[in-house]
């Protein structure tokens, strides 16, 4: 149990995917104007993470990974070569269904969320989050506490970044600087404010 | 060659590099950008990879494009895209497999990087083959320039050194440089990109963002009857 509190904790903080991989850059500096959408966009990848995560998990420790086939009489096989196209291919189609899912079943969780899920799919906090379970070779219980975890820690992220964002409107920046500049100099603030967190253990 | 070179070919091929930059103007592909530039060995790899994954992906997507149902398309290029970055993550795992583990998983993300998918979106679904292959070439040389001055920054201040040669002698063995250590920790990739963008806009100063809100000096003159 307790390793699982560590990766957790490691996961939202210390080894955050917006602020020290830099993973879903390009939506966490798109996305992040307003406070409201970004923790939308955060809670979707949040969700998003938690299901995928775990899925690429079962997907690549059954059928990709080497001697993986043995369970059905097929010895000496590694496809792990082809994790990257079956995570991505995971990946879009379970944001495919949870879009027909949520649009069926909870229309207001559509409304609130369904902007959102096209964006999910090429952002690459997701597939990093994937990667990375693969890379570290996590079991299936690590993945789940590293898929909410990771998802968690980019939702943080970008939602502190829309609260500064909007306070900035209010102050008098450089007219080059202005816009995407000031932004990404905010982030690396942040990003050095995140790393306090590093060192830490439980 | 020449007739290879017309204008609009220049035109596709030199504009990404400044004028319209992916990263600093289009806002596409910054994660790679900030997280591999800490060497410039590995940036160099990184940007050899992205560009020539774009222009593969470019050439074959142009090569189908009448074929592709609108409906699948983004399924359509990411498979032609995902097949190219394996090719690419076996190619270095054989013939340069340290680099491959210090890039860990960011030759895979080359799959969601923003520039292949939208170059792919943007205008090889539009445009031949051949212009695609340059326009994908040119949007990874934009790409690559400023990933490598990024990474010249960073491996110049942070380790006294370039591409492992060493450039200021350091103080612990006897030099007078003093390593800077933030620059090899991931805030300094975001600030050199933040200044780096201020530089690109002060020079092409039509790169600017329209001003959304514009700071009033109060003028006292104005708010009468409070004397």
């Amino acid at each position: 149990m307790e390793a699982y509190i560590s990766l957790f904790v490691k996961a939202v903080f210390i080894e955050n995917l917006a602020l020290s991989f830099f993973l879903g850059m390009c939506t966490f500096i798109a996305v992040s104007k307003k406070v409201s959408t970004a923790m939308g966009l955060g809670i979707a990848v949040m969700v998003v993470q938690a299901i995928t995560v775990p899925a690429n998990n079962l997907v690549y420790h059954t059928l990709l990974k080497e001697d993986a086939l043995s369970w059905l009489g097929i010895k000496g096989v590694d496809l792990s070569f082809l994790a990257l196209l079956a995570c991505i291919g995971m990946i879009a189609a379970l944001v495919q269904i949870l879009e027909m899912i949520l649009d069926k079943s909870f229309p207001a969780l559509y409304q609130a969320l369904g902007i959102f899920l096209p964006l999910i799919t090429v952002n690459c906090a997701i597939l990093g989050g994937s990667l990375f379970m693969i890379e570290r070779d996590y079991n299936f219980g690590e993945s789940v506490t590293y898929g909410v975890g990771s998802g968690l820690g980019w939702a943080l992220a970008i939602t502190l970044m829309a609260g500064v964002r909007e306070k900035l409107k209010y102050s008098d920046i450089p007219v080059g600087l202005q816009g995407l500049g000031i932004t990404f100099i905010t982030a690396g603030l942040m990003s050095l404010g995140f790393m306090a967190f590093s060192g830490i253990q439980l | 060659m020449n007739e290879l070179l017309n204008d609009e070919t220049k035109k596709v091929l030199v504009e990404p590099l400044v004028e319209n930059n992916p990263i600093t103007l289009q806002v596409l592909g910054i994660c790679s950008a900030l997280a591999v530039t800490s060497q410039m060995s590995t940036s160099l790899i990184m940007a050899l990879a992205l560009t020539m994954v774009t222009a593969f992906s470019s050439a074959a997507i142009a090569a189908i494009r009448n074929h592709i149902p609108s409906s699948i398309r983004i399924i359509v290029q990411m498979t032609i895209i995902a097949s190219l970055v394996i090719v690419v993550d076996q190619l270095l795992k054989a013939f340069a497999y340290d680099i491959s583990k210090q890039l860990s998983v960011f030759v895979g993300l080359i799959i969601t990087n923003c520039i292949v998918m939208g170059r792919a979106e943007a205008y090889a679904m539009k445009n031949p083959p051949l212009e695609s292959f340059i326009d994908g070439i040119g949007n990874g040389l934009g790409y690559s320039v400023i990933l490598i001055v990024v990474a010249f920054f960073r491996e110049v201040f942070g380790s006294g050194k370039l591409l492992g040669f060493e450039v200021f002698h350091l103080t612990k063995d006897g030099g007078w440089y003093d390593p800077n250590g933030l620059m090899l920790l991931p805030p300094s990739a975001f600030f050199i990109i933040g200044l780096l963008i201020w530089v690109v806009r002060e020079w092409k100063p039509k790169q600017r963002e329209a001003i959304e809100f514009k700071i009033m000096s109060i003028s006292h003159g104005e708010q009468g009857g409070h004397h």
